[in-house]
């Protein structure tokens, strides 16, 4: 929430959203990243389907997965659901 | 306005708050039977398979479930009504704060009943208190005509663009849900005219436009998700502005709705009976006010100044009027028909007690308890405490503040 935080008598009321989910960066929840291994990744796109963000995208120039950490939330099923175990939740701060 | 040419019919409270929804142009009526309700929604039920009104009734396993219907129903534009009582109501509770936080202005009419247990199906005020602060506007009828009234202003209160807030009208379960009154009733155009369409306010959607406040495909909005630390407590303080301009609301429906039907309510807030030159008052919500106009009156014959204040709109609490009515009384009797079990007093008594707080010259105050799971509160009963109260006009002095009546030791 980058923006000025509006009082009680700007907002809509009934809790009605004013702006997009999108303007809403899930990513400062995260306290364990997840960390792709090329090598390992056999580009099954498994973690693009079961991420609840859509926070990772496949670079189909680069061949790489890209994560967008605004997103993010650290949940942890991209791994969970890896079947070539190519990607590692290290805690932040500790890569 | 001019007054309407009205029918005098015999009705029980409940058959006149469902012929006053009926004639209030319902869309939804989503609802779960519970004595001493029942019959409002049953004879709802009769108008809906009559084809007598379009509304859809929605018939559902739960009162949790009827209010949730309610608040849908209320969230894409509807006009919604239900019904409910005693452990109906708690078991709504979850969904009357969504209700509030989701601004639908449902009405619902709450035939006060005790709370379990043990099981008791007779009057007291024990289970709208428990909702006291869940967000809901609430109106409390001294007899069915006044409910019959009521429901009718209440859908005017709760869908005011100001207010857009959800309004409970409280009957007494038996005492009026299930006794026979004359009830003048207005004719159904005259109502249909008063209500008017809905009103739905504006807000600001995610793309910056301003949209009508409702569920709508061709608009869409979200309404009351996730909030947390940074918004909720602004949604909030957002409630508690709509219910001080209930305030105001209230009393400008009961005016307008008064000048149709030739019948008002002191306020709309407050009724107060002859209380201006009173020395001693007795404070009290529903039915209970009529026996205690009797007293007065009987007092009165002889010579002794009593009056009574009673309270139509409990929330929002019309403090100004409390105070201005019982400033000068030399001694006040708060009568609660519920129990704040471990408190100092019943609910209402928290309440009048400390809106006379600042004043200079406050009335003693009492709080006498009485009438719960449907114990009568005869005449002689109110007798005594007009006589109690004058002891202590006279003494100044004040034996018990906490009392309950009509109790055996």
């Amino acid at each position: 929430m980058s923006r000025q935080k509006k009082g009680w008598k700007e907002i809509p009321l009934g809790g009605a959203c004013w702006m997009s989910s999108t303007e809403y960066k899930t990513g400062d929840w995260r306290s364990y990243k997840p960390v792709w291994n090329a090598e390992k990744c056999i580009r099954c796109m498994l973690c693009h389907i079961y991420c609840p963000e859509g926070a990772i995208k496949h670079d189909t120039e680069t061949n790489k997965m890209e994560y967008n950490f605004d997103f993010c939330k650290g949940c942890g099923i991209c791994a969970n659901e890896c079947p070539a175990q190519a990607i590692d939740m290290i805690q932040e701060g500790k890569e | 306005m001019a007054k309407v040419e009205q029918k005098t019919i015999p009705l029980n409270g409940d058959n006149a708050v469902a012929l006053a929804a009926k004639q209030c142009d319902v869309d939804v009526v989503a609802a779960y039977p519970i004595t001493p309700q029942t019959i409002i929604v049953e004879k709802f039920s009769e108008y809906v398979a009559d084809g007598e009104v379009e509304t859809a009734f929605v018939c559902v396993e739960s009162e949790h479930t009827a209010m949730t219907c309610c608040i849908t129903a209320s969230a894409t534009g509807a006009r919604t009504f239900t019904a409910t009582a005693s452990a109906g109501l708690a078991l709504m509770h979850e969904m009357l704060g969504v209700a509030s936080g989701c601004r639908t202005p449902i009405v619902m009419s709450v035939v006060n009943r005790a709370m379990s247990a043990p099981i008791n199906i007779h009057c007291d005020h024990s289970d709208a208190m428990c909702e006291r602060d869940i967000g809901w506007i609430q109106i409390y009828a001294e007899n069915s005509q006044e409910a019959y009234d009521s429901i009718i202003q209440a859908f005017r209160i709760a869908e005011d663009l100001e207010v857009t807030l959800p309004t409970m009208v409280g009957l007494d379960g038996f005492v009026l849900s299930h006794t026979l009154e004359n009830v003048a009733v207005l004719p159904d155009e005259a109502v249909k005219q008063f209500v008017g369409i809905r009103q739905i306010p504006m807000v600001t959607n995610h793309e910056g436009k301003l949209v009508p406040f409702k569920l709508d495909p061709a608009n869409p909005l979200t309404i009351g998700p996730l909030d947390l630390q940074d918004y909720y407590f602004e949604h909030k303080r957002q409630q508690e502005e709509s219910m001080r301009k209930a305030l105001d609301v209230i009393k400008q429906v009961h005016d307008e709705y008064a000048e149709q039907s030739g019948r008002s309510y002191g306020n709309g807030l407050v009724e107060a009976y002859k209380l201006e030159d009173a020395e001693i008052a007795a404070v009290c919500m529903g039915s209970t006010a009529g026996t205690v106009k009797t007293v007065v009156d009987e007092l009165r014959a002889n010579g002794i100044k009593a009056g009574l204040l009673r309270i139509r709109a409990f929330r929002p609490l019309p403090v100004e009027d409390i105070v201005s009515n019982l400033s000068g009384k030399k001694a006040v009797a708060v009568m609660d028909r519920a129990c704040s079990f471990g408190g100092n007093g019943g609910p209402l008594f928290h309440e009048i007690r400390h809106a006379v707080y600042d004043l200079p010259d406050k009335p003693k105050l009492v709080n006498r308890i009485y009438g719960l799971g449907g114990r009568d509160i005869p005449p002689t009963m109110i007798d005594c405490i007009y006589k109690e109260l004058q002891k202590i006009a006279e003494t100044g002095e004040i034996e018990r503040t906490v009392q309950f009546v009509g109790l055996r030791e």
